[in-house]
């Protein structure tokens, strides 16, 4: 069977939401394609009748800097956001992340809209813009909004976003001043599937030997993007040491829930590793933000 | 709605209709018969389908055609310019052919697009940048070294302007004018070009296309199926049940005990069984055809593995019990010998069971003739025993039927068994149209034979002063479903698992057990892979406990000429194992001193780095007393030509370069006038099978020897016709001399043919005798020897490994294409790398977990650490030109060099692969 029978291309997001309504259903917006298509052909998700492409909405195809934050559309490439002086500037955990997400190929056409519509709380694009404190932007019939990342997971593959008639145009970071820097890092295993097993992302804000202010996520850590707000209380205003990461870590294992995924690492083993996973990924932005 | 999309495919605007579901891939293949790209895993893994769309590389398989609306493509089609007529290579596809990274082809347009676009953007990359490019474009020939040199020296080129860098290879040390000096394969051009045609590139007038219903479930019995709604579909041509088979309802390469399909009533051992067959007009009809098949099924408990195989208490798989083979290898007494040893350790280890991967999925294509033949396309590793399996099932005499190789997209022995062959003979029987079998990499993964999982236990003894006195081993071999090679890969699994040593008493019992996975069969190392870890490690865990150096202990037990292997062969020449640890030893002593003491790097001190050494031994040839023997025959033609034939595989390790080498070396003519076939049973004589590392030998031998025959007839025709000595006639630079007077070879096809006489020769070549195993003698008539040197890169806290170089020694006899034997050595370090570290081909509960390639990880670029390779040439007698067997031996040691060298780096000793790093941090640290 073709798994789908009509395709439309809408130029604005006006048109998208319209074709999402009106089209011979089912109906699904597409951008990359490169987690949807698979997932149809390999029997994950029903055959559709209609895909609506968001690839060639010019509004969803910017990164530029909107007032105090960076928008960057739903439908960038991966390799945009890997090579716009902007991101560079304001997201580097993003850069990092996307640097790290699938191969060159594919990076081409996938986009972090793609990404995130997906609703799995421990991919790399994802850990990025929890630690960014994103917001997306979303569109449906009444027009747009903008809602909190972390409010459109709702569980593992479950998006706050109703698909039928919504879409994820873009998503807003704040911008970042010279004290102010982020990173992300990761671990893979090797073998089997292709998921990283840890991922980390770290914001701060320095001011001399002051973390003024931090954001963490890690990855899995929970049913939906994890934040660990516990370690972020103990180490904000504080003077940098390494007891304070210490007793940050203590805080973030505490609150963070690891599990056993079969065939990838058990909960202790992530345990284990987050340590120096978190470590190096807040000592890392913490010299940026110092430089 | 958009009716039409407009895209400008290689500098040609075309407008097409859309077509509903069709993805760029398709639309190229299909629509506009660009074949040149790929499809080898249709899930955006491979890379193999990456063309340029408005100059970014795009994998086309899951980019929707409708999307290139107004965009602009490049294929692999696109690059070649024509200046007048005359193709013009580009340097990149220039630089691919002559720096051999062109093995069996069917990844390459992938990895040039990908070159390209990135040449484009960055024209003088680094190493680290072209690897960065290609990091998700796999090669399972696993060029990687050879691919990145030849981007290198491509874009020096395109840069500069100067002529292209080539690469530097030594000749052998035993060259003569052609064989033993670097030479470009034959099919090079072709590969880099996309011109090169493999089987699902081939479409035929009204051509059906198949899909198999596999039963999906490990252990049942068929209680009923259900064909009428899947018959009844509009567009399906054909639906077909084990009562549809003719002939002989199973096959096999040994044993026939694999259904062809499973009947009503019968026995399911697998979740690959097929329960019907269906032909379409379309694979989309095909595959909602198979959908709409109903079957019941009555559970079977599972044998998940060989152990529980021979339990007592579990179901019977097969008539003959769940026990494949007995293997028994019977040296000296046991008792004797550990009773002489000082130590005696013991130790139990676990291999996994790991997929071929070829690039190329299997295709078939079964083409009913006008004169009641049936004719097969497909890429075989044993075209004649496709052919005799074909006709059985169809029940016919096997003359009627003719397998037409094509270019094979890596086989590495999972293109031994039949796959689609007999299914699509089935279908285009009975509704006399041509009908292709296409499997996707999903069917592919669950379907063919694997290399065997297998638990080894070793028990070894030895004197104080390192001296091995005793070797005693047990192995379960996990054969899966059906026998396909698994009793000879075990059979080499145990004559082998002692290792290359020369030890007085060796005990060794092997039981390949039939269970309810995938099947196993014949994988590149063919058992020794598996056993080689097992006796390779322990001999590390011996030489810490002797306090010797694990070097030194190697070299003084090793083989030598005058040996006694385990199975009691003398050896009597071409035994380079010393020689080859020697080099290896000296080369890693170049670059670390004191190699396996531990290295912290003063920066990240939880990186630790040493080095690890392992040897190994692989017989070239079939051995164990089966006829060892290949068909060759040579034509020489009126224009001055010649053809060499054979029906043994090329699939990429470089057997047309060895024929069309040695063809040109006795005939003394340029190999540009030798045209090579292989593959055609009713063209080519049987090479038999390519396997057992035995082409080079058996199939080189052939052809010099059908050569030589030729020359000698050519001698005689001129002899008599011109009144000649015959010693006084020689062969030089495409003539025939003679007192001072030359007639060019073209001149003398045409005399010869005047007088009646055709200019042909046909040499069946036996290989020596072999004696079966446990009777003593020769079991092989060469050996090739190994030794590797491997260092790792251990993350301490994380248990994360990485092989920062490979230092490999193969003892091949003589090197015959010495650019195509790096190709094999890196390639199969490359293999062995990915078995010790990524690779593991999961099955729970008889079902296959890692269906898919996005779960069953092959190395890519980026892991390839630097790899120097050694050649050892120790002739061997009856090789041509002395050479033996390097397929295999070259990625046997690249697994153990790994682990010893993990152990040396932090103290954790493997006995289990895939290695696991979290098992690595868990002997670390404490971890709950």
């Amino acid at each position: 069977m073709n798994l789908w029978q009509e395709y439309r291309q809408p130029s604005t997001i006006f048109e998208a939401i319209q074709d999402l309504t009106n089209a011979p259903q089912p109906a699904l917006p597409i951008a990359g394609g490169s987690d949807l298509l698979l997932d149809i052909r390999q029997g994950r998700h029903a055959p559709v009748h209609t895909l609506i492409d968001l690839k060639g909405i010019p509004e969803m195809n910017l990164i530029e800097v909107r007032g105090d934050h960076l928008f960057i559309g739903a439908s960038v490439s991966i390799t945009q956001i890997l090579n716009n002086p902007l991101t560079n500037q304001h997201a580097q955990a993003l850069v990092e992340a996307c640097n790290l997400i699938a191969g060159p190929q594919v990076r081409n056409i996938a986009t972090l809209g793609g990404n995130v519509a997906h609703a799995l709380p421990a991919a790399d694009g994802t850990i990025a813009l929890v630690a960014l404190t994103a917001q997306a932007e979303i569109a449906s019939a009444d027009g747009l909004r903008r809602m909190d990342f972390v409010e459109l997971f709702l569980g593992p593959g479950r998006s706050a976003i109703n698909k039928a008639c919504e879409i994820i145009t873009g998503f807003y970071l704040p911008l970042t001043d010279e004290n102010q820097a982020s990173c992300f890092k990761r671990i893979m295993r090797p073998q089997g599937v292709a998921l990283p097993i840890l991922n980390c992302a770290v914001w701060v804000t320095r001011k001399a030997d002051v973390v003024v202010d931090t954001h963490i996520s890690v990855g899995p850590g929970g049913p939906t993007p994890f934040r660990a707000t516990q370690a972020e209380d103990v180490i904000r205003g504080q003077a940098m040491s390494e007891p304070l990461l210490a007793h940050a870590l203590d805080q973030l294992l505490t609150q963070a829930k690891f599990r056993t995924s079969a065939l990838r690492a058990t909960a202790g083993y992530r345990k284990h590793i987050v340590q120096g996973l978190f470590k190096d990924t807040f000592i890392t932005a913490w010299k940026r933000a110092g430089k | 709605m958009k009716q039409e999309i407009t895209l400008t495919v290689n500098n040609k605007t075309i407008t097409l209709p859309i077509k509903p579901g069709e993805t760029l891939a398709s639309l190229l293949r299909l629509r506009l018969h660009l074949t040149g790209t790929k499809i080898g895993c249709d899930e955006a893994e491979c890379g193999a389908c990456t063309v340029l769309v408005d100059g970014e590389p795009m994998m086309s398989c899951i980019y929707p055609a409708a999307r290139a609306d107004g965009k602009s493509i490049v294929t692999i089609e696109g690059l070649v310019e024509r200046v007048q007529e005359v193709v013009k290579l580009h340097p990149l596809q220039e630089a691919f052919v002559q720096h051999g990274s062109v093995q069996c082809g069917f990844c390459i347009p992938g990895q040039i697009m990908t070159a390209y676009a990135l040449l484009k953007r960055n024209p003088n990359p680094t190493s680290d940048e072209v690897r960065y490019a290609l990091k998700d474009t796999l090669c399972r020939c696993a060029g990687y070294p050879m691919i990145e040199r030849a981007i290198l020296a491509a874009a020096h080129t395109l840069r500069t302007g100067e002529p292209l860098p080539l690469p530097k290879i030594p000749d052998s040390i035993h060259h003569k004018d052609i064989v033993g000096r670097t030479h470009l394969r034959p099919d090079g051009i072709d590969k880099v070009t996309g011109k090169a045609i493999f089987t699902d590139d081939l479409v035929f007038d009204g051509m059906l296309f198949a899909k198999a219903k596999r039963a999906m479930v490990p252990h049942a019995i068929l209680k009923s199926l259900d064909i009428t709604r899947a018959k009844a579909l509009d567009g399906v041509a054909a639906v077909l049940t084990a009562e549809g088979i003719p002939g002989e309802p199973k096959h096999g390469l040994v044993i026939f005990d694999w259904p062809a399909i499973i009947g009503v009533g019968e026995r399911i051992r697998y979740v690959g069984d097929t329960i019907a067959i269906i032909a379409a007009e379309t694979p989309e009809i095909a595959e909602q055809a198979a959908e709409l098949i109903e079957a019941e099924f009555e559970l079977l408990p599972v044998i998940t593995n060989p152990v529980q195989a021979l339990q007592d208490d579990q179901p019977q798989l097969h008539e003959t019990g769940n026990l494949l083979k007995h293997i028994k290898v019977r040296k000296g007494d046991m008792e004797t010998g550990f009773a002489a040893a000082d130590v005696i350790l013991e130790h139990t280890f676990h291999t996994q069971t790991t997929d071929h991967a070829f690039m190329e999925p299997e295709c078939s294509i079964a083409v009913p003739t006008d004169d009641n033949r049936m004719e097969i396309y497909v890429g075989s590793q044993i075209p004649y025993q496709d052919r005799s399996q074909v006709a059985r099932a169809l029940g016919w005499d096997e003359k009627r039927v003719r397998i037409v190789g094509q270019k094979m997209g890596g086989g590495f022995g999972g293109k031994e068994d039949i796959a689609g062959q007999i299914h699509a003979a089935l279908l285009a029987n009975v509704t006399q149209r041509p009908v292709k079998l296409l499997f996707d990499r999903h069917e592919s993964l669950l379907v063919h034979p694997k290399r065997h999982a297998t638990q080894i236990r070793v028990k070894i003894g030895a004197k104080t002063d390192g001296r091995i006195v005793a070797i005693e081993t047990e192995l379960y071999g996990d054969s899966g479903a059906y026998a396909s090679l698994g009793e000879k890969v075990m059979t080499r699994a145990t004559t082998h698992s002692a290792g290359p040593y020369d030890v007085e008493h060796v005990r060794a019992d092997c039981y390949a057990m039939y269970t309810n996975n995938p099947p196993s069969g014949a994988f590149r190392g063919f058992g020794v892979t598996q056993s080689a870890f097992a006796i390779e490690t322990i001999i590390d865990m011996l030489a810490e406990e002797l306090k010797i150096n694990p070097i030194e202990l190697r070299r003084m037990n090793a083989l030598h000429v005058g040996s006694i292997t385990n199975t009691g062969q003398e050896l009597t020449e071409s035994v380079g194992l010393t020689e080859c640890i020697d080099r290896v030893k000296d080369e890693m002593l170049l670059l670390t001193p004191d190699p396996f003491t531990p290295v912290v790097d003063p920066n990240t001190p939880h990186l630790v780095r040493s080095w690890g050494f392992a040897v190994a031994y692989k017989n070239t040839g079939l051995g164990g007393g089966a006829p060892d023997t290949s068909n060759a025959e040579i034509e020489m033609f009126e224009n001055g030509t010649f053809e060499i034939r054979c029906s043994s595989a090329e699939m990429g390790q470089g057997l047309v370069s060895v024929m069309q080498m040695v063809v040109s070396e006795e005939m003394e003519v340029p190999p540009t006038d030798v045209r090579v076939l292989v593959m055609d049973t009713d063209l080519t004589p049987n090479g038999g099978p390519t396997t057992a590392s035995r082409q080079t030998y058996v199939t080189g031998n052939a052809s010099r020897h059908a050569a030589i025959t030729l020359r000698n007839a050519l001698t005689a025709f001129v002899a008599e016709k011109f009144d000649i000595v015959p010693d006084q006639i020689y062969f030089k630079d495409g003539f025939v001399h003679a007192n001072g007077s030359k007639i060019a070879y073209g001149d003398l096809a045409k005399e010869m043919k005047r007088a009646g006489q055709t200019p042909r020769a046909l040499y069946a070549y036996e290989a020596p005798k072999t004696q079966p195993l446990g009777t003593g003698g020769d079991m092989h008539f060469a050996y090739s020897f190994a030794a590797q040197a491997a260092q790792v890169e251990v993350n301490k806290i994380t248990g994360e490994v990485k092989v920062l170089n490979v230092i490999a020694g193969n003892d091949v006899g003589m090197a015959v294409n010495p650019l195509g034997l790096q190709g094999q050595v890196e390639g199969g370090v490359m293999m062995g790398l990915g078995h010790c570290l990524t690779e593991e081909f999961i099955v729970k509960d008889g079902h296959v977990v890692t269906d898919y390639l996005a779960r069953y990880r092959m190395p890519g670029i980026m892991l390839t650490p630097e790899i120097k390779a050694i050649i050892v040439e120790h002739p061997t007698a009856e090789g041509p030109y002395g050479a033996k067997g390097v397929g295999e031996i070259c990625s046997i040691p690249t697994t153990p060099a790994i682990t010893n060298a993990i152990y040396n780096a932090v103290g954790v000793r493997l006995d289990r692969t895939p290695v696991d790093q979290e098992m690595i941090a868990r002997e670390l640290w404490d971890i709950e």
